[in-house]
C-alpha cells in the first residue's frame, strides 16, 4: 500500500510499505477514505517529539471503509468508522473510568519504558506519533491496522459524508474537552489562545457550554476572521498586548477561564520565548512555553486552566508562584476521545457542529509531503489538509 | 554494615526490591540460600481482574511462556514440578527443574529451582486484593544467582536487558493478557505475540 512516512526532520515522503494484517483477536483493518494532518503532526515533521524511527507511518486523524475483522473484533466488514487517535484496552481501571487517553495496556511492554521513565508512568499507545505512545502505523495510508476495534470505532450512518465526521477522530474531542475542562458557568469569559483547528473547536464547544463570551488570541488574520465568525471576540497579538486587553475587556477581573490550544511550539518576540526557542535550538531541552506562562498570568483568581497544547518535556520559568497565589486549577491531558463520540456524533447529525468550515485545502493522499509542507509554512491561509487515497 | 542497611530499609513499609542498597540486599539473599551471589527482581501489578482467576492463570505453568518474553515453554510434570525452556542462539537451550515449595490458593505461589539447573532461582507471586473494586494487586519477587561461564554469558546476551526491565515488561504483559485478553504490540505480524489467538 501507499503510506506517508518520516525521514527526518521535515522529510516525510510517500513510499509503498507492507499491508497491514489482522495480529491480535481483536483487531480490525481500515480502508482509509479521508486522513488529516493535524498541527500535532507538525511537532513530528519539525523532530520535537522524539522516538520517531526512519519509516514510521504518520496520522492519527483518520477514517474509512471496515475490510477485515479479528474474531474479537464487534465490527463488520462495509461499515464506514472514525478511529479514535487513542488506542485503548476498554477494560483496565483507566478505561473503564473513562480516562481512555490513560489505557494502561495499549503502549505494548517494551515501548512503555520509555514514557515511564519520562513521565513516571507509561502513556497509552496512539496511531502513528511516534515510539513513546507505541510504534503504531498511522492513518495517512491506505490501510491500517486498528487494535482493540471493539472499544474504539464509532460506526458512521451513511448520508453523513467524510467531512462532516472525520474530525471526532481528535480535533473536534479535544476542543471540546478543552471547554468541558474550564468547567463553565454562566457568565463566564473563557480566553482561548491559538485558533488553529483545536482552538477553533474549543471556541464553538465553550459557547455551546453556556460561556457568556470567548476570546480568542492568535496572530493569523485568516484564522482570527475564522474565530469572529464563530462568535468569539478577537485579540491579534501583533497588534494588541495581550494581557492588557485581557484585563480592560473583562473590567480589571480576567478571564475565568483560559485555554492554551497552541503548546510546545509557541511563536511570539518575547524575551522568554527567545530564550526557550535558543535552548531548544541547542538541545537543552525545555519546552517553549510563553503561552502557558500567558495563560497562567492572565487567568483570573480562582480561574480555571485547560491546557489542551501538547508538551512533551520540562518547563523553565514556569510561574508557579500565580498558580498558586492566585488559587488556580488546571486541567489537561490527551483527548479521552471514545468518552465524547456519541454525543458529539449525535450534534454532528443534528446540525448543531459543523466541523467543516476549518478545511482549507483537500488533497490526494499521494500530495502529503505538499500537504506537510504548506500546513507549516502557511499557516494563515491553511488551516487543515485532508487528503484522499485515491 | 550491610544488615543496618537491610534493616532499615525494612522499617519502611515498602518492597525490598526499593531499597536503596540492592548490592546489600543482594547480599543477605544469597548467604540466606549460600549462593555466590544473588539478584533481587521485585515489581508490582495491578490486574482489573479477580483474585482468583488471577491466580489460578498464572497457577497453570504452561500459560506463563505467553508472557514471559525470554521463556520459550513450561512443561508441568506433577503438580508441584515443572520443567523450564529458554531457547538461546546456535541452536542451544538453557534450562532447569523447578519445584513449588509454598502453594495457598489465591494468595501465594512460590518455587525453586532444583540442583543441575542452568540457573539458580526463587520465585515468589502473591496476589492480594487491591482497594474495593479494582482487582488484584501482583507482586512478583525473583531472586537469582547470576551464572557464571559458558551459560552466563550465553544468558547475559540472551537477557541484554537489566532483569529489572525484563521483569516489568513481563508483568506489563501479563496484565494485559488478563485484562483485554491479547497482548498489544506495534509489530508487523510475523514478530507478534506467540499464542494470543486462543
Amino acid at each position: 500500500m501507499r503510506a506517508l512516512t518520516w525521514h527526518g526532520k521535515h522529510d516525510v515522503r510517500m513510499e509503498t510499505v507492507p499491508d497491514p494484517q489482522i495480529v491480535n483477536p481483536r483487531d480490525a483493518i481500515i480502508k482509509v477514505t479521508s486522513t488529516a494532518i493535524c498541527g500535532s503532526d507538525l511537532h513530528l515533521y519539525d523532530s520535537y517529539i522524539p522516538t520517531l524511527q526512519r519509516g514510521d507511518i504518520l496520522g492519527h486523524e483518520f477514517m474509512g471503509e471496515v475490510v477485515e475483522t479479528g474474531p474479537g473484533s464487534t465490527l463488520e466488514k462495509g461499515q464506514r468508522v472514525v478511529v479514535p487517535f487513542v488506542i485503548a484496552c476498554g477494560q483496565c481501571f483507566f478505561c473503564e473510568h473513562q480516562q481512555y487517553s490513560a489505557c494502561d495496556n495499549s503502549n505494548p511492554a517494551e515501548k512503555a519504558d520509555m514514557s515511564e521513565v519520562l513521565y513516571g508512568y507509561p502513556m497509552t499507545g496512539a496511531f502513528g506519533y511516534s515510539h513513546l505512545t507505541g510504534g503504531y502505523a498511522g492513518g495517512q495510508a491506505e490501510f491500517v491496522r486498528v487494535p482493540y476495534s471493539d472499544v474504539g470505532p464509532i460506526v458512521i450512518p451513511y448520508g453523513l459524508e467524510d467531512d462532516k465526521v472525520l474530525f471526532l477522530s481528535d480535533i473536534l474531542p479535544t476542543g471540546w474537552m478543552a471547554a468541558e475542562n474550564c468547567e463553565i458557568e454562566p457568565g463566564d469569559t473563557v480566553a482561548v489562545w491559538g485558533c488553529g483547528p483545536v482552538g477553533q473547536f474549543a471556541i464553538q464547544s465553550a459557547l455551546i457550554m453556556g460561556a457568556h463570551r470567548v476570546i480568542a488570541i492568535d496572530h493569523h488574520s485568516h484564522r482570527l476572521a475564522l474565530a469572529k465568525s464563530m462568535g468569539a471576540e478577537i485579540i491579534n497579538y501583533h497588534d494588541v498586548k495581550v494581557r492588557e486587553a485581557l484585563t480592560e475587556m473583562t473590567g480589571g477581573i480576567g478571564p475565568d477561564a483560559v485555554i492554551d490550544a497552541v503548546g510546545m511550539e509557541s511563536h511570539g518576540f518575547t524575551i522568554d520565548n527567545i530564550l526557550d526557542a535558543v535552548k531548544t535550538t541547542v538541545k537543552l531541552g525545555t519546552d517553549r512555553t510563553h503561552v502557558l506562562r500567558e495563560v497562567i498570568m492572565a487567568c483570573r483568581k480562582g480561574g480555571r486552566v485547560s491546557i489542551p497544547g501538547v508538551y512533551g518535556g520540562m518547563a523553565d520559568k514556569f510561574p508557579i508562584g500565580a498558580l498558586m497565589e492566585k488559587g488556580l486549577s488546571v486541567k489537561t491531558g490527551q483527548t479521552h476521545v471514545q468518552k465524547y463520540l456519541p454525543q458529539l456524533l449525535e450534534m454532528i447529525g443534528e446540525g448543531k457542529i459543523d466541523t467543516t468550515y476549518i478545511i482549507s485545502h483537500r488533497l490526494p493522499l499521494e500530495d502529503a509531503p505538499k500537504g506537510y509542507k504548506m500546513f507549516k509554512e502557511q499557516q494563515n491561509e491553511v488551516t487543515k489538509v485532508v487528503l484522499k487515497p485515491d | 554494615m550491610s544488615k543496618d542497611h537491610v534493616e532499615r530499609a525494612l522499617e519502611s513499609d515498602a518492597p525490598l526490591s526499593a531499597a536503596v542498597h540492592q548490592r546489600d540486599v543482594g547480599k543477605e539473599a544469597a548467604e540466606e540460600r549460600g549462593w555466590h551471589e544473588a539478584a533481587l527482581v521485585g515489581r508490582s501489578v495491578t490486574i482489573n481482574r479477580p483474585r482468583a482467576e488471577v491466580y489460578a492463570f498464572w497457577r497453570d505453568f504452561r500459560n506463563l511462556a505467553r508472557f514471559l518474553e525470554n521463556i520459550e515453554r513450561v512443561e508441568v510434570g506433577d503438580d508441584r514440578r515443572s520443567h523450564w525452556v529458554i531457547e538461546a542462539p546456535a541452536g542451544r537451550t538453557v534450562e532447569w527443574d523447578s519445584q513449588i515449595v509454598e502453594d495457598e490458593p489465591d494468595s501465594l505461589i512460590a518455587w525453586e529451582s532444583l540442583q543441575g539447573g542452568d540457573i539458580k532461582n526463587t520465585g515468589r507471586i502473591e496476589f492480594s486484593d487491591a482497594a474495593p473494586g479494582r482487582g488484584t494487586l501482583v507482586t512478583a519477587t525473583i531472586v537469582y544467582d547470576p551464572p557464571g561461564g559458558d551459560i552466563g554469558k550465553l544468558i547475559a546476551k540472551l537477557f541484554q536487558k537489566e532483569p529489572k526491565v525484563q521483569a516489568r515488561r513481563d508483568l506489563r504483559r501479563f496484565k494485559q493478557l488478563m485484562e483485554t485478553g491479547e497482548i498489544s504490540t506495534s509489530a508487523a505480524p510475523d514478530a507478534g505475540p506467540r499464542g494470543s489467538f486462543s
